[in-house]
């Protein structure tokens, strides 16, 4: 297995002494499209800036397609795309310029790198911005310039620190397209993202960061298959003022809408079953909240739990 | 990377620089013309004509070089103090440190960007002072060799002012305080022969001092120090601010966390 990113022991104390990544391992392999997960001042930022070269690690080793940061740092910056959380380009140029000095710092030739911007700003819908300055573009229009611009070099692992952040959901949707058109292209893609939706449809392995250690990290597939409850929400055609589930723990929200907790072994026919049976009709089904969501809170509590007791 | 990979990524930070002053040029261009020419009628014709000769010329044939020089200076070095200020302020910083670009490139990139607006501010003036004064040239090559040095000098100058800077006062503090006062008293406006010994001595501690008057010396064959001791003192400067400017980059200060 060829490894795009490796980090093993990574630890980042600020000058101000707070601790925001205590000592990290993970493995990220060719083609992977990986998912960072953690809530808000987890180390996901310190991480990535790490691995990006914008933070100065304290300890441990950062390999990007076994270019180690500390000794080959020009070959492991070459290999490597990223798109920030924050803006982080220069208000005042235009579209084109950005993109094209981009592709000038990793020697991209200018001919070459206009094309390219071409290519990338009429793939992202921006072409026809090319010659406005970077701040006339709307906050979805400056996400898409981001991609594109660490996309100039042709990266072979790209990292997006939140890419969905603030975009409304059409848009959102024609980006994972995007994202998952450059991973079927073989490009190596980590994202860190708060929409779990957008984990869950799009990541085939997650690592879940909390308080700067990593609490899980596995495929989405076998985490997924560790949910063993979840929260159905069953919409009934009558209104209805009792119901009685045998077997399952439910609760009415109001007199149209029954929520059901369902452990995995038991499925959802008796449900129906007992539902029919007492005239009721069933108009539609769905889950309260998303799998990965309920996961994740979950696993941040474990985590909370155990801090506890060694507190 | 490889060479061409490097002077590819020096000729892109070379470009942006150019054209973001370009963009500007109404901010960056017209003021030192105008400012200059105040200087030309209010001290070469309206104070000057009463003040006589200098160094054997008369007073506007005297200053026009420091004039010129003084541009040179402030131009480049307010050049690279804002543009890499304002990369840092506004993050584009990043765009250049999760690159693969040496460090040394982005110094160049950063010093060629302020001298090509220094000589550029300087062929402007030297276009204004033609409508003052017939210029005269004593030496071509000692007149480029000063600009290029001088606004290497300055360049590098503002750009370790600009990495250290944390607010936009900060990158004001040291033109306003140091190099304003340097410049007014480094022999562009007096020969610092009518100086007293002792204020002699001390005006030879200003670098300034070195650069005008070797300036001065390519037009008018004329200057109050030695010129292998101006350029031995541009020379240093070059390097030790140079090295010191790629230290500052490499250990990240001011640029990572």
């Amino acid at each position: 297995m060829t490894v795009a990113l490796s980090i093993s022991g990574l630890t980042k104390t600020y000058k101000n002494g707070v601790e925001a990544v205590k000592g990290i391992d993970l493995k990220v392999k060719k083609g992977d499209f990986f998912a960072l997960l953690g809530p808000n001042g987890a180390g996901k930022s310190t991480t990535i800036g790490v691995i990006a070269s914008l933070v100065n690690k304290s300890q441990g080793k950062v390999e990007i397609f076994g270019h180690d940061i500390d000794t080959h740092l020009e070959l492991a910056k070459s290999k490597l795309g990223l798109v920030p959380q924050e803006f982080n380009f220069s208000m005042f140029e235009t579209l084109n310029n950005i993109l094209v000095t981009q592709a000038g710092y990793y020697g991209v030739p200018r001919n070459i790198a206009f094309e390219r911007a071409e290519k990338y700003l009429k793939q992202l819908d921006l072409f026809d911005k090319k010659n406005m300055a970077a701040r006339t573009l709307s906050g979805g229009m400056k996400r898409r310039l981001m991609i594109a611009r660490a996309l100039m070099h042709e990266p072979k692992v790209l990292i997006l620190d939140e890419p969905t952040a603030g975009v409304d959901i059409e848009l959102r949707r024609s980006m994972w397209d995007f994202l998952q058109e450059l991973n079927d292209q073989g490009v190596t893609i980590i994202l860190t993202t708060h929409y779990l939706e957008e984990a869950e449809m799009l990541c085939k392995n997650i690592a879940i960061i909390d308080k700067g250690i990593i609490v899980e990290d596995t495929s989405m597939k076998s985490l997924l298959a560790t949910l063993d409850k979840e929260t159905i929400v069953l919409d009934l055609k009558q209104p209805v003022k009792k119901v009685n589930l045998n077997g399952y723990d439910f609760s009415m929200s109001d007199d149209h809408t029954l929520e059901v907790d369902i452990v995995k072994s038991q499925g959802l026919n008796s449900i129906f079953e007992q539902l029919s049976a007492q005239g009721n009709t069933v108009l539609s089904m769905r889950n309260k909240s998303n799998r990965l969501e309920e996961l994740f809170i979950s696993l941040l509590n474990k985590n909370k739990a155990s801090n506890s007791e060694v507190a | 990377m490889d060479f061409t990979g490097n002077l590819i990524a020096l000729k892109s930070i070379w470009i942006k620089e150019c054209v973001r002053f370009l963009r500007i040029w109404v901010q960056t261009l017209v003021p030192p013309a105008i400012t200059m020419s105040l200087y030309f009628v209010i001290f070469g014709n309206l104070i000057g004509s009463r003040i006589g000769e200098m160094g054997g010329f008369n007073y506007m044939e005297f200053i026009v070089p420091g004039l010129i020089m003084m541009s040179v200076i402030t131009n480049s070095y307010s050049n690279v103090a804002s543009a890499f200020y304002s990369t840092k302020f506004q993050k584009s910083i990043e765009e250049l440190l999760v690159s693969p670009v040496p460090n040394y490139i982005i110094v160049l990139g950063y010093m060629g960007g302020g001298m090509t607006r220094g000589l550029l501010v300087g062929l402007i003036v030297t276009c204004v002072s033609l409508f003052f004064v017939d210029i005269q040239i004593h030496n071509l090559g000692i007149i480029v060799l000063t600009l290029f040095l001088t606004s290497a000098v300055f360049s590098l100058a503002g750009l370790i002012n600009a990495i250290f800077a944390n607010s936009f006062d900060d990158i004001s503090i040291i033109p306003t305080f140091i190099l304003t006062p340097l410049t007014y008293l480094g022999g562009v406006f007096y020969s610092i022969t009518l100086l007293p010994d002792f204020w002699q001595t001390v005006s030879q501690i200003n670098p300034i001092i070195y650069m005008v008057n070797a300036f001065r010396f390519g037009f008018l064959g004329y200057t109050d120090v030695n010129l292998a001791v101006a350029f031995t003192v541009l020379t240093v400067f070059i390097t030790v601010l140079f090295i010191t400017a790629l230290t500052l980059i490499k250990k990240g200060i001011g640029l990572r966390h």
